[in-house]
């Protein structure tokens, strides 16, 4: 199934995991729906206004990582994780 | 009591989601797909990981591509904004005169965009060119092909002909949707021309201005059109910018590999300068 169009296995697995957190997310709010609120961001937000920037943020965290540094992009990834989970609790 | 809001709404726009994963999602994720991977042909592609993204941000042509993207941008909206406030607050208020200024405004943003390239590339051309000519005449060394920064300010000066009446055209809409008893007001306490404009006119003009400031950053900063067709990107690459750069990069070398990284990484700068716009639109709202 991969060979249609040249798919590749890790851009398959990378965006398998964003529809995962997608639904994850949707199936969450459908249990138990979220209001706005403020944390340390500026501005109030909702859990997936929260995701979103956290996810942008991840991007240019590996960019950052590819771009600065020689530094392994697992480090990026694990950065990029805690800071949406500190994101989603508290931010 | 939280009040939670009614989602069921979103069903409606199932469609809609459809028909936009087919114009925009799924070539997006080939883009994230042929990112990884040096492509020569059909069948013949071989997965490199990130390389091509290492290879883009340390790209020094790409990033001075950026800096000039950005600085244009800048400038842009420097001149453009307060010039288009300046032009909508001298426009007559009302009768045939505001209509006979609307249409004549108008007529730049009517023009394609390769028309307006092709008018300025004869209008500043220095031997048949009334601009340049005339430029020539009164004693300025002026050659637009030759001078990276008469080249530079052409392709701004076309920019800000083109596309100022936008500005000026929101700002006249906002303007006029001021109450007349706002200005009554200001008479009575007889406040002066300046702070008529910083306390009433300015606050009420804020609305359309984060909308003109958003479609004049992304227009300029998705240049290609008015560029290409006037300097070519030159001389040199000094009127290169970053869609020029990557439809080279994609459409002239056939790197594909490389410009879907560097479409990325473009995505990404436009999709964060958006959400900041878009979050300071919805942000102002709220707050009122």
């Amino acid at each position: 199934m991969l060979d249609w169009m040249n798919w590749t296995q890790p851009v398959a697995i990378f965006f398998v995991v964003i529809a995962c957190i997608l639904v994850a997310m949707s199936v969450w709010e459908l249990a138990s729906p979220c209001s706005e609120r403020r944390g340390f961001l500026p501005i109030a937000t909702t859990r997936g206004d929260r995701l979103f920037i956290g996810l942008l943020c991840a991007a240019y965290i590996h960019l950052a990582f590819l771009g600065l540094s020689e530094i392994s992009l697992w480090v990026a990834l694990a950065v990029s994780v805690a800071w949406l989970l500190i994101l989603l609790r508290w931010g | 009591m939280r009040k939670v809001p009614d989602n069921r709404a979103w069903w409606l726009v199932l469609p809609v989601l459809l028909l936009v994963a087919f114009s925009a999602l799924v070539p997006l994720m080939t883009v994230v797909n042929y990112s990884v991977q040096d492509i020569f042909g059909p069948g013949n592609a071989y997965y490199v990981g990130t390389e091509w993204f290492r290879d883009v941000l340390r790209d020094e042509r790409l990033q001075a591509s950026l800096l000039r993207q950005f600085g244009f941008s800048a400038a842009v909206l420097a001149i453009e904004i307060p010039l288009g406030i300046g032009i909508a607050l001298m426009m007559p208020k009302g009768g045939i005169r505001a209509s006979l200024c609307l249409i004549l405004l108008a007529i730049p943003l009517l023009i394609p965009w390769n028309v307006v390239g092709t008018i300025w590339q004869i209008f500043a051309r220095g031997d048949i060119g009334l601009f340049g000519w005339g430029l020539n005449q009164l004693g300025f060394n002026y050659n637009y092909t030759g001078d990276p920064v008469d080249a530079w300010l052409t392709v701004l000066l076309m920019d800000v002909w083109h596309w100022t009446p936008l500005v000026a055209l929101l700002c006249y809409s906002g303007l006029r949707a001021i109450p007349e008893a706002f200005y009554q007001a200001a008479e009575i306490d007889r406040a002066s021309r300046w702070a008529v404009f910083r306390y009433i006119q300015l606050p009420r003009l804020k609305n359309v201005l984060v909308i003109a400031v958003l479609l004049r950053f992304m227009d300029s900063f998705m240049i290609y059109t008015e560029p290409f067709v006037l300097t070519g990107g030159g001389p040199g690459s000094s009127t290169t910018f970053l869609s020029q750069t990557l439809t080279t990069m994609a459409v002239g070398q056939f790197d594909l590999g490389r410009a879907a990284a560097f479409s990325l990484v473009y995505f990404l700068i436009v999709l964060l300068v958006s959400w900041l716009f878009f979050t300071a639109i919805t942000h102002m709202d709220k707050e009122r």
